[in-house]
C-alpha cells in the first residue's frame, strides 16, 4: 500500500527531499504572479480605494490559519489512534507555521482596520476568535516543549489540538452569528462570490501560493524532525554519515 | 500609473506597505528557520552517531 510505504519515516525522508525544490519553485512562481496581479493589475476598490489591496494577504492567510489548524488536529488524531510517527511529526511541524499565518492575519487585519474602521482592534467575535486561534497554536507548542519524551509530548499536544477544533467553526461563522465590525465573507463555497473576477483571481492565486508555501516549509520542518526522532536507527546513521563526507 | 502613485497607494501607502512588509518578513523567516535548524540537527546527529560508535568499540 502506497500510504504505508511513504508513512514510514525511512521512505518519507528522501521523498520529501525530492519534493521540496519543486514545491518551492511553484510557490515562488504563484506568489510572484499573485502579488503582481494583486498590486498592479487588479482595479481600485470603489469603496475602500487602494487600501483593500491588503485583502490579497489577509484573506488567504486567514484561510490558511484555519486550514493548517485542521491539518494539525487531524494529524494529531491520526497519531493518537494509530500511533503513526509521521503524523505526530506533521502535527508538530504545522504549529509554528499555522501560528505564523494567524499572526499575519491579525497584523494585516489590524493595519487594514485602522484606515477603514478607525481602530486597530475591537473585541468582536471574529477578531477575538482568531486571537484565540493564535493562543491555541502557542499552547500546542508550549505543551509539546514542556514534555521531554516525544511520544508523550505529541499525545498531550494532540489532545489540546482536538479540543481547540471547536474554535474553527466559531471563527468561520462569527461574522454571521454575531454583529461585528468585520465585513462578511467575500468568497464562499456556496453561491457566487461577491467579488469581481479581476480581484478574485489574484486572491485565489495567493491562496494556492500559500498552500504550496505551507507544503514546502512543513516538509522542510518534518525532514529534520524525523532525523531527530529516528536517531537510533541505522538509516539515519547512513543518511547523516553520507552527509558528513 | 506612475511609480510615486504606486508607492502612495492613494494615500494608504503606509498601511498597505507595512502589511505587505510584515507578511513577507514572516514568510521569509519561516523558510530561514528550518534551513538553519537542519544544519544544527545534522551536526548534533553526527556527534551523536560518533559517540555511539565510540561506545560500541
Amino acid at each position: 500500500m502506497i500510504y504505508k510505504k511513504y508513512a514510514s519515516p525511512k521512505n518519507f525522508y528522501p521523498l520529501a527531499g525530492r519534493l521540496i525544490p519543486w514545491l518551492g519553485v511553484l510557490t515562488v512562481l504563484l506568489l510572484a504572479v499573485g502579488l503582481y496581479w494583486g498590486l498592479f493589475v487588479a482595479p481600485t476598490d470603489y469603496q475602500q480605494g487602494e487600501s483593500y489591496r491588503i485583502i490579497f494577504l489577509h484573506v488567504p492567510s486567514a484561510w490558511m490559519s484555519m486550514f493548517v489548524y485542521v491539518i494539525m488536529a487531524a494529524a494529531g488524531a491520526l497519531g493518537l489512534t494509530w500511533k503513526t510517527k509521521l503524523a505526530e511529526v506533521l502535527a508538530s511541524a504545522c504549529a509554528p507555521i499555522g501560528a505564523s499565518f494567524t499572526l499575519v492575519t491579525l497584523v494585516t487585519g489590524s493595519i487594514w482596520g485602522k484606515p477603514m474602521w478607525g481602530t486597530w482592534w475591537v473585541w468582536d467575535a471574529r477578531l477575538t476568535s482568531e486571537l484565540i486561534l493564535l493562543f491555541l497554536y502557542i499552547g500546542f507548542m508550549a505543551l509539546e516543549a514542556s514534555i521531554e519524551e516525544p511520544r508523550r509530548a505529541a499525545r498531550a499536544a494532540a489532545v489540546l489540538a482536538l479540543v481547540g477544533v471547536v474554535n474553527i467553526p466559531i471563527i468561520h461563522f462569527s461574522v454571521e452569528w454575531w454583529n461585528t465590525l468585520h465585513q462578511p465573507a467575500s468568497v464562499s463555497k456556496l453561491g457566487a462570490p461577491s467579488i469581481h473576477p479581476s480581484m478574485l483571481v489574484p486572491l485565489l492565486m495567493m491562496f494556492i501560493g500559500f498552500k504550496l508555501y505551507f507544503a514546502t516549509v512543513v516538509l522542510m520542518r518534518m525532514r529534520y524532525a524525523i532525523l531527530e526522532r529516528e536517531k537510533h536507527t541505522r538509516w539515519v546513521a547512513e543518511v547523516v554519515g553520507t552527509k558528513a563526507q | 500609473m506612475s511609480w510615486s502613485e504606486f508607492i502612495s497607494m492613494g494615500g494608504y501607502g503606509g498601511y498597505v506597505w507595512s502589511a505587505y512588509g510584515f507578511a513577507i518578513f514572516v514568510l521569509v523567516i519561516n523558510v530561514i528557520i528550518p534551513m538553519r535548524r537542519r544544519g544544527v540537527v545534522l551536526k548534533a546527529l553526527r556527534q551523536f552517531i560518533v559517540s555511539q560508535t565510540v561506545q560500541e568499540k
